[in-house]
């Protein structure tokens, strides 16, 4: 691991010290995100799917008047099977103004993490690219891969906002 | 070509009348030792906007009242002069003739032209630096509150009570105990009969005249009424008695002659009355004419009232909700059995009908047709054209079209700036166009129309066109990166980049290369687009797409497959089901459906959407029939499943844009269903078999 990469990920961990996540899990895996960005966990809905979408996004659904589109992260990052059945989980993020639902195998706790607790990221050039890390929380037994979600769903690898033309 | 400009007077009144209050309430807080320049800013700033909007609607009066309130409060803001509380008197008084001229305007009030002069006199005074003698007002009321208001006004007693002495025409003994009742409500009543056999009730009360004279307008004419106004029995009894002589002559104001109440300490020498302040008008004009105006001024406020938009905003988000909620009942009940629930059904009818007329009228607060610009623009254009020697046609279509007020305001200046770059540079001089075997007269058309979940404008001239050479030199001189194979598109829209123009002269009218770029940036942080077509030597056309967030639109819903699309139905000319041999395919390009003697290329919607349709022969499904831009085609769904109008959703507030979808509406059992961009559809059903286009 370059050094860079180290003091960016420890600027992470300092940003983000004694935060709460919420954790979910993809397949085998543990995540957590910033509670901050949770703004409701749903159950699945049927959704509207959107014509030659990307397979992850799997449509829209209306949440209270509102149209929101929802991506399914077991498809996006070929984690565990997407099933979709009544104990399927949506978490609602609301991320800069903009409302989108992320389908997730389980949620299953918040869990508050000291900077101590947050170590960088290895790059291991697995599912998640690094940049989208913010680090490793271990919790006992556990390890949270903690995602940034605000770069995850904001990045053109996700394609749910359209770049401003320049 | 005349423009009515009355049509906008009352616009200029309510942004006059809120400028003026605003005006009048800075003045009120101002410190005079100490005033804070921002204030005085915002002061300044509404007697320049006043003074703007009355020169435009050529209120000459009024426009002389301000601009020298303006010079003086010029100097003042600059430091020239010392705010004295002269000057603050002299501001209010010139805001009072103000809303006196306004309301001359407005609804025909009469204007004391002598308050005028006044006033100009005296702001002329203040800012050549003169202080004003109070009394040089001579015949004036301009300064300062006169005696006689302070006279007038009713005296209240030690617990706030007014006495009232109220003199009753001849009315049956019935009226009187019922009234004596009514009355007797606000307070204490005492009756006695004058000689005439009518009745006088003296009461005393903390209700205003307005209570009493309501009250017996149930059962007499309040212009028969007679009211005066006393602390005492006594005083009442005896100093009003001989007022009630010349307040009856007063006949030409009967509102207000007969209320002039009067004052204990007048009781000896002669109380105001409308009848004496006739004889008297310079300083009681002003005061009647105030009344007046506030009179017609009641019957005038219901016309119009400004509300906010946030107000407005969460009714139409409500009623849209209540839409889909009426739409999920009516889906509901479809499945009923008619003759047992008739009744249900009927009611149901009703909502639906009552929902409907609900949401049109609150979506018609907000919006504006688009006339409301339109009718700017052929004095402007005539303007513009005779000063450069060009002839040109001015044509509007759409004007009937409505958009959003908030819209409307902000596509002025963009427009305006559009139409001059027309004339200017688009249009050519007769001698050219005459040798360009075009007529001499350019055509310059504003049209707007709606297109899906969009409303078009475009300004569209029939000159020159864009010099793509030209475009591309300057280009290239202003360091932009370009080539000399970029798609005619693109080099267009180098003329929004700052600073770019290519007119060979800069005239007063364009040419700066300011402009183009605020076009731009004005536009797309409306969520809109600017598309440009030139054909050199045929003309420009540009086109604003603006999105209609807040539209209804009436829709068709079709089925393919699984999925369920919104067809707008402004689109859909018919929908049948081809006859196989109707049916024709063409090497390499698809297939062509035979309607009515027309060829139209056939768009099946589950190919470019990639769904699996149930038929996927067209003499199985049904091919609806569309028209958009002049081009027709026959798309090929599943089946038809309804008619409905669906609010249109924005997609792109949290999703990107999709290419064929121009937004989604929630349909009545919740779920989402996109409406089809029928004009994209169109323009690309030539390449859709080609290569996919979208995505």
């Amino acid at each position: 691991m370059s050094h860079s990469t180290q003091t960016q990920a420890k600027t992470k961990a300092r940003e983000v010290a004694g935060k709460e996540f919420l954790a979910f899990t993809l397949g085998q895996e543990e995540y957590g995100i910033d509670i901050l960005r949770v703004q409701e966990i749903r159950g699945y809905e049927p959704v509207t799917r959107i014509a030659n979408a990307p397979d992850f996004i799997k449509g829209v659904v209306n949440l209270r008047g509102i149209i929101v589109p929802v991506v399914d992260m077991r498809i996006k990052f070929s984690l565990g099977t997407p099933t979709y059945d009544q104990f399927t989980v949506v978490i609602i993020l609301n991320i800069g103004g903009r409302v989108m639902g992320m389908v997730v195998d389980s949620v299953s706790d918040v869990t508050t993490l000291s900077p101590d607790q947050i170590k960088p990221a290895p790059e291991m050039g697995a599912t998640f690219d690094s940049d989208y890390l913010i680090g490793l929380g271990t919790l006992n037994e556990r390890m949270l891969i903690l995602v940034d979600i605000d770069k995850l769903m904001s990045s053109d690898e996700m394609g749910l906002i359209e770049r401003i033309a320049a | 070509m005349t423009i009515d400009m009355s049509q906008f007077y009352q616009v200029f009144f309510d942004e006059a009348d809120e400028l003026l209050a605003e005006m009048e309430k800075l003045l009120l807080v101002l410190d005079v030792s100490a005033p804070d320049s921002e204030d005085l800013n915002a002061i300044f700033r509404a007697a320049h906007s006043i003074k703007g909007g009355a020169a435009t609607f050529a209120f000459n009066d009024i426009t002389e009242v301000t601009h020298m309130l303006e010079s003086l409060l010029d100097r003042i803001r600059k430091g020239e002069m010392a705010l004295t509380s002269e000057h603050v008197e002299a501001f209010l008084v010139s805001k009072d003739v103000l809303t006196m001229q306004m309301d001359g305007h407005h609804h025909g009030s009469s204007v004391d032209q002598d308050a005028v002069d006044s006033v100009c006199r005296r702001l002329k005074a203040l800012s050549q630096g003169i202080l004003p003698e109070t009394a040089d007002a001579g015949p004036a009321p301009a300064p300062a509150p006169e005696p006689a208001r302070t006279d007038a006004a009713p005296v209240a007693d030690a617990d706030g009570n007014f006495c009232f002495r109220i003199e009753l025409p001849e009315v049956p003994q019935r009226d009187v105990d019922a009234l004596a009742t009514e009355l007797g409500l606000l307070g204490t009543i005492s009756q006695e009969s004058l000689a005439d056999q009518r009745v006088v009730f003296t009461l005393t009360t903390s209700e205003g005249q307005d209570s009493i004279v309501a009250i017996c307008s149930f059962v007499l004419d309040p212009d028969d009424l007679k009211i005066t106004h006393g602390a005492s029995q006594a005083a009442a009894q005896t100093g009003a008695e001989p007022e009630q002589a010349d307040a009856k002559p007063s006949a030409e104001d009967p509102g207000y002659g007969i209320f002039e109440p009067e004052n204990t300490g007048a009781a000896g020498a002669p109380a105001v009355t409308a009848g004496a302040a006739k004889a008297e008008p310079a300083t009681e004009a002003k005061n009647l004419g105030r009344r007046a105006s506030d009179k017609e001024g009641a019957s005038q406020e219901s016309s119009s009232i400004r509300v906010g938009i946030e107000k407005v905003d969460q009714l139409i988000n409500l009623v849209g909700e209540l839409v889909i909620t009426q739409a999920m009942i009516e889906q509901r009940i479809g499945v009923l059995d008619p003759i047992h629930h008739e009744r249900l059904l009927n009611s149901v009818g009703q909502l639906t009908r009552n929902t409907r007329d609900l949401q049109e009228a609150v979506m018609s607060i907000r919006m504006m047709p688009m006339d409301y610009v339109f009718s700017r623009f052929p004095r402007m254009v005539r303007d513009l054209a005779a000063k450069l020697g060009k002839k040109v046609d001015f044509i509007t279509r759409g004007a009937a079209t409505e958009l959003d007020k908030g819209l409307i305001e902000r596509i002025v200046d963009p427009l305006t700036h559009l139409v001059r770059n027309s004339v200017d540079h688009g249009i050519e001089m007769p001698e050219k166009r005459r040798a360009g075997n075009k007529s001499e007269t350019g055509r310059l058309t504003l049209s707007a129309a709606h297109q899906g979940g969009n409303i078009v404008i475009e300004v569209s001239d029939d000159g020159g066109g864009l010099s793509r050479e030209r475009i591309l030199d300057k280009a290239k001189q202003q360091g932009l990166p370009v080539s000399d194979t970029m798609p005619d598109a693109e080099v267009w829209q180098l003329i929004f980049a700052p600073g770019f123009s290519t007119a060979e002269v800069v005239t007063d009218v364009s040419g700066r290369g300011v402009g183009m770029d605020v076009v731009k940036r004005n536009i797309t942080a409306m969520g809109g687009t600017v598309d440009i077509r030139s054909v050199p030597g045929a003309g420009t056309t540009i086109a604003i797409s603006l999105p209609l967030t807040l539209a209804i639109l009436d829709g068709m819903s079709v089925k393919v497959g699984e999925e369920i699309y919104i067809l707008p139905l402004g689109y859909v000319i018919e929908s049948l089901q081809p006859a196989g041999a109707d049916v024709k395919d063409i090497a390499g390009q698809g297939q062509v459906v035979k309607i009515r003697e027309e060829y139209l290329p056939l768009i099946p919607l589950y190919q470019i959407f990639a769904i699996e349709p149930n038929f996927t022969d067209p003499t199985q499904g049904i091919v609806v029939i569309l028209e958009a831009d002049g081009k027709k085609a026959a798309l090929l769904v599943d089946s038809l499943v309804g008619q409905q109008q669906v609010v249109v959703k924005n997609l792109e507030s949290n999703f990107r844009k999709v290419a064929g979808i121009s937004g989604a509406t929630i349909l009545g059992d919740g779920g989402v269903s996109l409406i089809l961009d029928v004009s994209a559809l169109l323009r690309s059903s030539r390449q859709l078999n080609a290569d996919p286009v979208f995505f």
